[in-house]
């Protein structure tokens, strides 16, 4: 300690500090966006699948992702977004996109099961980045309570604590997630399709997703115990049920106890 | 009841019923009094019941409530809920959540009745607002009845305050975000409001009394107030006597209409079990509320689509509606080095502060502006007093709009439209909205009125087209008969009131801006056809092919 103490005012000093505090950030900053990649690419895909992704890909990606998935202005890059990221957005019908909108639109899926993994397996080769999730992880089976708090938490201001979808700046939405697959639903948390953020595994661990799938497929499954939901979409959808529905039933027999009169 | 002083054996009841009646109504003088309101004269339109809507559905949220508070217990203890939804098992909350979710789970019947309760409740408010708009735009709340207008305004004040203070009570995740919206109006209030707040939660918000305190207010300062009101406003009508819709024979000195008993009695006691049923039936099928979706209140989790009840909304919507700085100015200013949140302060204040006042002191300014002192119990039909109505649409247009962007969001997502442009359009509509729809409201009244005066003067247009003798085509019309031409020319047109001087002789700026608003309200009214038009008009040309039609000639 005595020597560190005389040497702080060496003229090196600043620069060793630096070089110091930049290792250490460095350092931190491999192991946390890595930690998300510790499961990347597990799925064993074989070259043929890879080759027959790259086909696939050039005829119907390539367009707005360039050639070799390297982006252009038109799309992004997708080297490193991986697997999960093309399952999601192939997946669920998002990608191909019909046209350029606020973002991309759920639609009838484009590609088959078998397609979409050869997609899937294109761009998994390209680059590191989060695979398909494993289905222990996503078929439900977690902690319901543990993932309604997280989902609350970290879901709910975008999605709705009904995750009945809610409303973002110039036209873009988060989607309601009823009838979501737990796969997708897992895909879109460690990818951050869209305006989505990423929620990687630091952030929100692997049994945390898993717990929050188990919420969501617990809600959709118990149904509405209070009767028709009325979208869950709160007091709007109620105010305006009281008024046209309440209100309007009430007028009609308002006309016909006065109708004998008058 | 004389009947025992005097020699005369007194009056005994043959049967035993008969004899308990008579007991009773020897000490209590009921039958004098059933004799009195049973002979009462209501006049019967279907838009005089809503106050009638209003006071039932009142009922049954005393009903409903009573029942709820056996359960409900306003704390704000922690606990680790242990009822029967799984998907909150073990989740620590209050004391309150977990009794509401209680009563929603493992209370029999619980459920429905907090699902009666809560629809009761919205259903009270929006027959509240509907009846005062009845009253509104017929001028109902005219002399004498001005008082009774503002005990009206007031119970829908009381109204909203149930509301909220019971919304806020389960202390979900919903009504715990309300509750913070309020917390920061509260503290936008310069100097005093961050006092306010600590006052009102016991320290920082959310702090662990606010619920229980919420809740007395709910249960008793509230209810009594309004049942106070409710006494006061009824026993006015009474006095009063109710309004009536012009009609042949209806005057400012008469009601027409039927005795209160048995028949309306009977009426209105059988329209309290249709409205009763109408809002069970809305409890069994159809969600209101669902706290249990809604998770324990925390103060870091905020859902998208927190809205407040649809009577809240407008304020809200103003908040929403509310931008942060216009241009480079911003709205939050620091003056001597404390923040003043005019962003929040105002948009929640002001709207609503100009509404109310506006309402509250309406019978007044038409007073004013019209010298009308007399007493009215004829109402208008709304074409025939066009301002007013012009005015109540251009206020009703301005509180849509706020109540429409407390629905901002829901707009965006299920008009597939950006949330921005909603936003922008409400907010140009917050200012141009109530102008068109004074101008296109004033617009339509006019029209209506002349078409009513052309119908009264020259008949109904038949669609029958004659020719005469000397080649000319016409259209015959076809007179009304009297009960209907009464409908279109008995009603009163106020005419402008030019500036009078006072008693020095001096015209004051007082009375000259009562004469300039009276000209503004009056200046362009449509007459009602005259006797004399009636006859002069009956007279102009048509009489041979009207007579040759064998239709009745006018007469008065």
């Amino acid at each position: 300690m005595k020597a560190l103490s005389q040497k702080r005012r060496h003229p090196l000093a600043a620069i060793a500090l630096l070089l110091m505090g930049l290792l250490i950030t460095g350092g931190l900053y491999a192991v946390a966006t890595t930690m998300n990649q510790a499961k990347a690419s597990t799925t064993t895909a074989s070259a043929s699948d890879v080759e027959e992704g790259g086909k696939l890909f050039a005829a119907n990606c390539a367009t707005c992702h360039g050639m070799g998935a390297s982006g252009s202005k038109d799309g992004p890059s997708l080297v490193g977004v991986g697997a999960a990221a093309v399952d999601f957005q192939v997946g669920t019908g998002r990608m191909p996109m019909q046209m350029n909108g606020p973002q991309a639109m759920k639609k009838p899926v484009q590609f088959n099961e078998q397609q979409t993994s050869q997609l899937a397996a294109y761009v998994a080769s390209l680059g590191a980045g989060p695979a398909i999730p494993a289905d222990d992880l996503t078929n439900g089976g977690g902690d319901a309570a543990a993932g309604g708090e997280l989902f609350r938490t970290n879901c709910a201001m975008c999605h709705n604590a009904a995750a009945a979808g809610g409303a973002l700046t110039r036209g873009k939405f988060a989607p309601a997630l009823a009838d979501v697959t737990g796969k997708h639903i897992y895909e879109a948390m460690v990818t951050g399709p869209q305006n989505m953020p990423v929620f990687n595994d630091a952030n929100i661990t692997p049994e945390g997703k898993k717990n929050i799938i188990t919420f969501l497929k617990q809600i959709e499954s118990s149904g509405s115990p209070g009767g028709a939901d009325l979208g869950s979409l709160g007091p709007v959808a109620e105010g305006l049920f009281v008024w046209v529905a309440g209100l309007g039933v009430i007028i009609a027999f308002t006309i016909w106890l006065t109708s004998r009169t008058s | 009841m004389s009947a025992a002083s005097t020699a005369e054996p007194a009056f005994v009841a043959k049967t035993k019923t008969g004899r308990i009646t008579d007991f009773v109504d020897s000490r209590v003088g009921g039958s004098g009094i059933l004799r009195e309101f049973g002979r009462k004269v209501f006049p019967d339109h279907w838009s005089f019941m809503f106050g009638e809507v209003a006071l039932y559905s009142f009922v049954i949220l005393l009903l409903s409530g009573t029942f709820l508070t056996f359960f409900f217990d306003p704390s704000m203890a922690e606990t680790h809920y242990s009822g029967s939804y799984v998907p909150l098992k073990g989740v620590e909350m209050s004391v309150a959540y977990s009794s509401s979710l209680n009563i929603s789970f493992d209370v029999r019947g619980g459920l429905f009745m907090r699902q009666v309760h809560h629809w009761a409740a919205l259903l009270f408010v929006a027959s509240v607002a509907v009846h005062m708009l009845r009253v509104f735009f017929t001028g109902a709340f005219r002399r004498p009845r001005e008082m009774n207008w503002v005990v009206g305004c007031v119970l829908l004040i009381l109204a909203m305050a149930a509301g909220f203070t019971g919304y806020s009570l389960p202390d979900d995740l919903l009504s715990g975000n309300g509750l913070r919206i309020i917390d920061g109006v509260i503290k936008s209030i310069p100097v005093i409001g961050t006092f306010i707040s600590f006052f009102l939660f016991g320290g920082e918000f959310p702090g662990s009394a606010i619920i229980s305190r919420l809740y007395m207010l709910h249960i008793l300062l509230v209810p009594a107030l309004i049942l106070l009101m409710i006494v006061m406003h009824l026993f006015m009508v009474v006095v009063h006597k109710h309004t009536q819709y012009p009609g042949p024979g209806r005057n400012d000195n008469n009601v027409v209409g039927y005795p209160l008993g048995p028949v309306y009695a009977a009426k209105a006691g059988g329209f309290f079990f249709i409205v009763f049923g109408v809002i069970a039936l809305m409890a069994a099928f159809f969600t209101i509320n669902p706290i249990w979706n809604y998770g324990p209140y925390d103060p870091s989790p905020v859902s998208a689509g927190t809205q407040p009840d649809w009577y809240i909304g407008f304020v809200d919507g103003a908040l929403r509606l509310m931008p942060g700085t216009l241009g480079n100015w911003h709205v939050e200013q620091i003056f001597f080095g404390h923040v003043f949140t005019f962003n929040v302060l105002l948009p929640a204040l002001v709207p609503a502060g100009i509404l109310f006042t506006v309402m509250f002191t309406y019978p007044w300014i038409e007073r004013w502006v019209t010298k009308d002192d007399r007493e009215h119990h004829v109402l208008d039909r709304p074409r025939n007093a066009p301002t007013r109505t012009a005015i109540g649409m251009a206020g009703f247009v301005w509180y849509c709009v706020m109540w429409a962007a407390a629905g901002s969001d829901l707009i965006a997502t299920h008009f597939g439209v950006s949330l921005n442009d909603v936003t922008y359009w409400l907010r140009a509509l917050f200012f141009v909205g109530p102008i068109i729809a004074f101008i296109v409201t004033k617009r339509v009244a006019l029209a209506l009125q002349r078409k009513d005066r052309e119908i009264a003067l020259h008949g109904r247009e038949t669609g029958r087209i004659v020719r005469l003798p000397h080649g000319e085509f016409i259209e015959v019309h076809a007179p009304l008969d009297e009960y209907k031409r009464y409908k279109l020319v008995g009603f009163e047109s106020p005419q402008v009131q030019p500036a009078v001087p006072n008693e020095h002789g001096v015209v004051t700026s007082k009375e000259k801006r009562r004469a300039f608003l009276s000209r503004w309200f009056f200046e362009d009214r449509v007459a009602p056809a005259t006797p004399a038009e009636l006859e002069a008009a009956h007279g102009h040309g048509h009489d041979a092919v009207e007579a040759a039609e064998g239709t009745k000639s006018l007469t008065h």
